[in-house]
């Protein structure tokens, strides 16, 4: 088998063999893992709603997922995207909120988007500052970053901006609302799928363009194989570093988008609860290709409504586990062709 | 060769990797009692021949024999227990531990939990250092060694383990000149004990020095074996290459212009305050090669980053650079690059190019900034591609399809050619700044690369040449000058560098009363 055909085959032999092993699992905890699949099965893919549930998780899943994605093709590891969903969600919260009801969607609508890349691209350049001025690595700088975002968003919303006798901020005028997909189509019956979905696919698209055919793509990949011999073409490192880094944060917190202003229409805590986290799986499962982080965050999407829909039956665990098997076995495949 | 006894025997052995020919029936007969040498160009299949005779590889068909006996080793295991050794081009030795506990590692011969027998061992390197001339001293801790002796180390852990057969990977790549005779005679001495040994190397001036009968491999294959007593580097040349080598290109009269490069009263105090550069003065003219001699630490990679806006920026610089009128003391690479500067590290692998990215993203690297290559805010996939296959084609650069293929799975000498050619092609280049052009290199390739700087030359650019091979600055440069301790201490003009070509072992020691 050649490489390419090869780099290919990995994450399906990998979702094949987690599934054989949930199956496994489920048949141990004592129910019969065809009827629960079947069961799974109806309530997502066979119904309209759930389709469109699995969509609308996609959707953030793919904006999270290329935050970690981007700055991977400069060997930096993003474990902030979290942080810089939170952070963003927050921002489209609160600017839909104050926005004065006179502004039409088509102002509303950009002014949240860049209230959240704002907020999530400061976040995500704030590692990439310090690792280039201090030697900070990424890594520690994100989850640290994770924590603060935690605290900030927590504070704000407890003591500045929840409503009275609430835990959420106030809703944001119908301006900064996204149309669901329902509303458009007809379809999805009533899911919170949104047309963030086709901006999540739009930034993919543009990520992978931006990566393998621009020049600055050409520079930052360089930066990341060979960073002295970058040095030596005279490309500037430590600007590619905080642009792609700010890049991630602001492409996460796209996402929040989808959750505020497609759904929610206010921040919450917890609003944002672990898609940051699982957009780092599902890079991993695409093996950080922008174009690849589609199917893998459906699949993802997939598993996190269906592990909701079939909770009755099963714990939810069970998903968390084939999802976490599916990552190991895509890593330890990828060992063995070294 | 016949009636000697033959100590290893290969006969028909051929190896396979996919579809590439490794080795192709190969057939080898190494006698008692000699130092054989196997030459050949990089990719020729030397490496793997030596990994099969040392059991890491397994052949796909071929016998081979030790003194007689038919072998077939699974793993380096049986190897070593049929007397063979290898000392690895990088060696394999265990930083923190002391000579001796590398030495004896692998073969201690205790039980898991028993106390190591250290004394014994380490009397026993001490009679092995001493009976060969090897000093190493036995307590030493590996880290505090020096190149030459991490090498003597490899020997005597070889010889701790009975090895009657030595096989050396090109052990004089990472040697200074003075520690390669130091081997040499460590190596003439074993052969005086009985020890076989089966040196590969591509230095062909080595291997007459040093060898009884020499086999030159080519594309996999056996060209030929013949005894040292009879045969010429040039003979050996043509038997690796397939064809007449030039060793000595021809160099003709430079006609030398304006002053393009000036370096003017240049010091150099690094980060902890050392004295780097000290008031070193020097001037490229268009149309010539400005070589620089010294050997390596008196100022030569300062001076090269300082030229290419690299330099750590802590340091102090004192004194300017000037290019065509231009102060560039202090620029960054690509406002340097951007005047009309192609520059040729001397580390290639680390510094110029990118090995996993494609060939012809690599012919791109450095020069993807031209708008020749530029639509929109992307390439032009298709001036790209031209540009790519003019060069490959231009520069004899081997590969079967650039856009694809990645850099790192070409030979070395097709590595060098493709940063030369990118370099040499940079339009409007002025000055060319060349570290170390042809190491690591084979001769097919020298030989090219010395044409195209020359024709550089020719065609006026003002060249700067930094090699710490004699040969080389005596073959190319115009003028050249010695730097010792961060000064140049005295600049050999035209008429002596042309004089010294026709008396050139006088010369080289003149150079090397300067550099020294």
């Amino acid at each position: 088998m050649t490489p390419r055909t090869f780099r290919f085959f990995v994450p399906v032999f990998a979702v094949a063999l987690a599934v054989l092993c949930s199956m496994l699992i489920i048949a141990l905890s004592g129910r019969d893992p065809l009827l629960i699949s079947g069961k799974l099965f109806r309530a997502t893919l066979a119904s309209e709603y759930g389709t469109g549930q699995v969509l609308f998780r996609t959707t953030t899943l793919v904006f999270t997922g290329l935050a970690v994605a981007l700055p991977f093709k400069a060997r930096l590891f993003n474990i902030g995207g979290e942080g810089q969903l939170q952070l963003a969600a927050f921002a489209v919260a609160v600017t839909g909120a104050l926005l004065p009801v006179s502004i039409p969607p088509v102002m509303a609508l950009p002014l949240a988007a860049l209230a959240g890349m704002t907020a999530g691209g400061i976040w995500g350049a704030a590692a990439g500052v310090l690792k280039i001025r201090f030697g900070v690595n990424e890594v520690i700088s994100t989850i640290m970053l994770n924590f603060i975002a935690q605290g900030v968003t927590g504070y704000l919303l407890n003591y500045r901006f929840a409503m009275p006798s609430t835990e959420h901020t106030a809703q944001t005028g119908a301006a900064s609302m996204l149309p669901s997909l329902d509303h458009l189509t007809g379809l999805f019956a009533g899911s919170p799928a949104n047309i963030s979905l086709l901006l999540a696919i739009a930034a993919a698209i543009l990520a992978a363009w931006y990566l393998f055919r621009s020049r600055a793509g050409y520079e930052l990949r360089s930066v990341g194989e060979q960073p002295e011999a970058a040095e030596y073409a005279g490309i500037p490192s430590g600007r590619h570093i905080v642009w792609i880094m700010g890049a991630a944060g602001a492409v996460a917190g796209l996402g929040a988008l989808n959750l505020v202003s497609g759904y929610k229409h206010y921040y919450e805590a917890g609003l944002t609860g672990g898609f940051g986290f699982s957009g780092i799986a599902v890079a991993l499962l695409a093996g950080a290709h922008p174009l690849r982080i589609v199917p893998a965050a459906l699949l993802f999407g997939l598993l996190e409504y269906g592990g909701l829909a079939v909770g009755a039956y099963v714990p939810k665990d069970i998903f968390m586990i084939i999802q976490a098997l599916t990552i190991l076995i895509v890593i330890g495949f990828n060992g063995l062709k070294k | 060769m016949e009636n000697m006894r033959a100590v290893l025997q290969l006969s028909g052995v051929s190896k396979k990797f996919g579809d590439i020919e490794a080795n192709r029936d190969v057939s080898l007969s190494v006698a008692k009692g000699t130092i054989h040498a196997v030459v050949g160009e990089n990719g020729a299949g030397k490496s793997t021949l030596a990994a099969i005779i040392y059991g890491m590889h397994r052949p796909d068909c071929g016998t081979m024999t030790v003194n007689g006996v038919p072998v077939q080793f699974d793993s380096p295991r049986d190897a070593i227990a049929a007397g063979i050794g290898m000392v690895h081009q990088h060696f394999m030795l265990v930083h923190p531990m002391t000579v001796t506990e590398n030495i004896m590692l692998g073969c201690e011969q205790k039980g898991l939990f028993a106390r190591l027998p250290l004394k014994a061992a380490s009397e026993h390197v001490r009679r092995l250092s001493r009976q060969y001339g090897m000093e190493v001293e036995a307590d030493a801790r590996v880290e505090t060694l020096s190149v030459g002796e991490e090498q003597r180390v490899e020997i005597l852990k070889v010889l701790y383990r009975k090895a009657s057969i030595l096989i050396l990977d090109e052990p004089t790549a990472v040697l200074t000149p003075q520690e390669t005779v130091r081997l040499f005679g460590v190596l003439r001495s074993l052969r005086k004990e009985g020890k076989t040994i089966l040196i590969i190397t591509h230095k062909l001036d080595e291997v007459l020095d040093l060898a009884e009968f020499v086999t030159v491999m080519k594309k996999g294959g056996i060209s030929g074996t013949v005894s040292c007593s009879q045969t010429s580097k040039q003979e050996l040349a043509r038997m690796m290459v397939g064809r007449d080598v030039l060793l000595r290109v021809e160099n003709p009269p430079p006609s030398a212009g304006k002053t393009v490069l000036s370096v003017e009263n240049l010091g150099y105090r690094n980060a902890k305050g050392l004295l780097k550069l000290d008031g070193t003065s020097f001037s490229v003219r268009s149309g010539e090669i400005f070589g620089i001699a010294g050997v390596e630490g008196n100022g030569q990679s300062e001076l090269l980053s300082l030229l290419w806006g690299m330099h750590d920026r802590k340091g102090a610089v004192s004194g300017k650079i000037v290019l065509d009128g231009i102060d560039i003391t202090g620029m960054t690479p690509a406002s340097i690059c951007a005047l009309g500067v192609s520059h040729i590290p001397e580390d290639r692998l680390k510094h110029a190019v990118v090995a996993s990215h494609s060939v012809s993203e690599n012919l791109l690297f450095g020069r993807h900034r031209e708008p020749r290559f530029h639509r929109g805010p992307g390439f032009d996939r298709q001036a790209v591609a031209d540009y790519a296959r003019n060069l490959a084609g231009r520069y004899d650069i081997r590969c079967s399809d650039p856009e694809r293929q990645p850099l790192r799975s070409l030979s070395g000498g097709n590595q060098q050619k493709v940063v030369v050619g990118r370099e040499l092609d940079r339009p409007g280049m002025k000055l060319l700044i060349l570290a170390q052009p042809t190491r690591g290199v084979d001769i097919g390739a020298i030989e090219f690369i010395h044409k195209s700087i020359i024709e550089a030359r020719d065609n006026g650019a003002a060249i700067l040449l930094v090699s710490s091979e004699l040969d080389e600055l005596i073959a190319l440069s115009s003028r050249i000058g010695c730097l010792y301790k961060g000064s140049m201490r005295r600049i050999f003009t035209e008429t002596e560098v042309s004089g010294g070509r026709t008396e050139e072992l006088l010369f080289k020691q003149e150079i090397g009363l300067h550099i020294t």
